[in-house]
């Protein structure tokens, strides 16, 4: 499911008067909420042309929504200085419009079917970090946004270990956001919750464009259960590895 | 061997009688009968061509919104329809919430607009969500001519054709949906193309919802009402009960929590009879035909 404070407040702003404790105690920060909106609106992008028959519709669509909240991002100086960072890479606006866009649209062009797979572990295919978790390279399939992300970390604390990880995120999303949290460590589990959020919602996402079922709101309005705390920890560990391999290279 | 008739059940198969192929290279959306009876036209994400019935092997394109650069796409075709009684209007709706009305006289390709309906955005509502929620996901001409009526996720809106600058009316279907946008996104629900429909003398308009709600808006009282089409909830020959969704605080009896709603249960086509109170709506595999309660 999604972020947990996430799916009670949304972007437009409007309170969400249902005040459980979960919805009062962790409402994440809105560059949190919209870091996620990017993540989650990569994922859809890269699994529209998954499908056999791309719906430009809504390709067009996301890519839109992509682009609003990367000029967003570039006017807050967010996304500045994440992109100062980049090891050259294109901006992601040009990946969006270009591979994604472009792909979906000359596949429908071709009439062919792009095998998104393939072309996915061509980029990854010199990086052992992404390579060896099978959550990164799903829920981080666009390359750009991790690897700023990585750079970041970087560029914040080279010398980490397992147990200073979540301190140097908190320092950088401090540096990031100009409102402050309510609880600091509260951001800390919405943000890594998110992740694995990300992948379950892949999965999800991909039974839903099969069945073509929406699962009610009721679903995401329940609060996590302790069941998938449990899962999230593996994908933890995986992910404090990872991070460990990137910030160490 | 003497061959032996057995009766059976009247069995229905549809066989095309004609196939107007390769014109599209996306999904198609719409086609509209024109008011002459001997074309018609069809529209994909990008172009609209025209067609004559008794040629199904060209077509002419007249509309063409491709641009050059693929990466410099950011708005789609999405529902288009011939005016019902000039032949050579015809309007067009986009992803970005604009209606265009075009003159086929003026030129071959009708690259520019004769008319351009766009309602300007209010800052109050202003999300990552508004665009796409203005999405048009359908638009037609009500029967005089005068009017067209357009749904996007949340409105159906009625314009009148002289007055671009906004619609003169706009009907909420489900507002309470407004705070739950994110999570429609999420499970894809956002991306539903409902449709809309006029009754035969344009005073009502209805419109699918979810959970397998419909809405009909009267434009003269200014009246609506939420009916359901379920086999469970209502039986043949009954009259529907109204339905109410309750938005908050205390639910009363018989009222549904928003958080109740299927939405699995979507209502996206619907179809009014073009003299009579007969209305006929499609619920996932069923379909429900309605009709005023007569005696």
């Amino acid at each position: 499911m999604f972020v947990r404070g996430l799916k009670r407040k949304c972007f437009d702003g409007e309170e969400d008067i249902e005040g459980t404790l979960a919805g009062i105690k962790a409402i994440p920060s809105y560059n949190l909420q919209r870091q996620s909106l990017l993540d989650m609106s990569l994922v859809k992008l890269q699994l529209c042309h998954m499908l056999v028959e791309p719906n430009l519709c809504r390709s067009v669509l996301i890519a839109n929504t992509v682009r609003q909240i990367q000029e967003e991002m570039t006017q807050d100086g967010t996304w500045q200085m994440i992109n100062t960072q980049s090891t050259g890479q294109a901006s992601l606006d040009r990946l969006v419009s270009t591979d994604i866009l472009c792909r979906s649209s000359r596949e429908q062009a071709e009439g062919k079917h792009v095998p998104g797979y393939s072309t996915f572990n061509k980029d990854f295919e010199g990086d052992p970090a992404q390579d060896s978790s099978e959550t990164m390279s799903t829920a981080s399939s666009v390359q750009a946004p991790r690897n700023l992300q990585s750079n970041v970390w970087e560029m914040e604390n080279p010398q980490e270990n397992k147990g200073n990880f979540q301190k140097s995120l908190d320092q950088i999303f401090e540096t990031l956001e100009n409102k402050s949290p309510n609880s600091v460590e509260d951001l800390f589990s919405e943000v890594d919750n998110s992740y694995y959020d990300l992948d379950t919602m892949l999965t999800g996402m991909m039974s839903n464009t099969k069945m073509g079922h929406c699962d009610g709101l009721e679903t995401f309005s329940s609060p996590t259960t302790a069941t998938s705390n449990s899962n999230c920890k593996s994908d933890l560990n995986e992910l404090d590895h990872i991070v460990e391999i990137l910030v160490e290279s | 061997q003497v061959p032996v008739l057995r009766p059976m059940d009247l069995m229905v198969e549809a066989t095309p009688r004609r196939v107007f192929a390769n014109a599209h290279t996306y999904h198609i959306n719409s086609i509209s009968v024109n008011s002459d009876y001997e074309t018609y036209m069809s529209a994909d994400d990008l172009r609209i061509n025209l067609w004559n019935f008794e040629i199904t092997n060209q077509s002419f394109n007249i509309v063409d919104i491709k641009p050059a650069n693929m990466e410099e796409l950011t708005e789609v075709i999405t529902a288009a329809e011939f005016h019902p009684h000039h032949c050579n209007t015809f309007v067009y709706s986009s992803s970005k919430g604009t209606i265009r009305l075009c003159d086929m006289r003026t030129s071959a390709l009708c690259d520019r607009h004769a008319k351009f309906f766009e309602e300007p955005e209010d800052p109050s509502n202003r999300s990552f969500f508004s665009e796409i929620i203005s999405s048009i996901s359908d638009v037609k001409f009500s029967h005089s001519g005068r009017y067209i009526m357009t749904r996007d996720y949340l409105t159906v809106k009625v314009w009148d054709l002289n007055m671009e600058n906004r619609p003169i009316e706009t009907y909420q279907v489900h507002d309470y949906l407004r705070s739950k946008l994110c999570s429609l996104y999420e499970n894809d629900c956002i991306f539903d193309k409902f449709e809309c429909v006029w009754n035969g003398s344009d005073s009502v308009i209805m419109t699918g919802s979810y959970n397998n709600f419909f809405r009909m808006f009267d434009r003269n009282t200014k009246r609506d009402v939420t009916l359901e089409a379920s086999r469970e909830n209502s039986k043949p020959r009954a009259i529907l009960k109204p339905r109410k969704v309750c938005v908050g605080g205390k639910r009363r009896k018989d009222e549904i929590s928003v958080d109740s709603l299927d939405f699995s249960k979507k209502i996206l086509h619907t179809a009014w009879h073009p003299s009579e109170n007969i209305i006929a709506v499609a619920a996932t595999n069923n379909l429900y035909i309605f009709q005023d309660k007569v005696n």
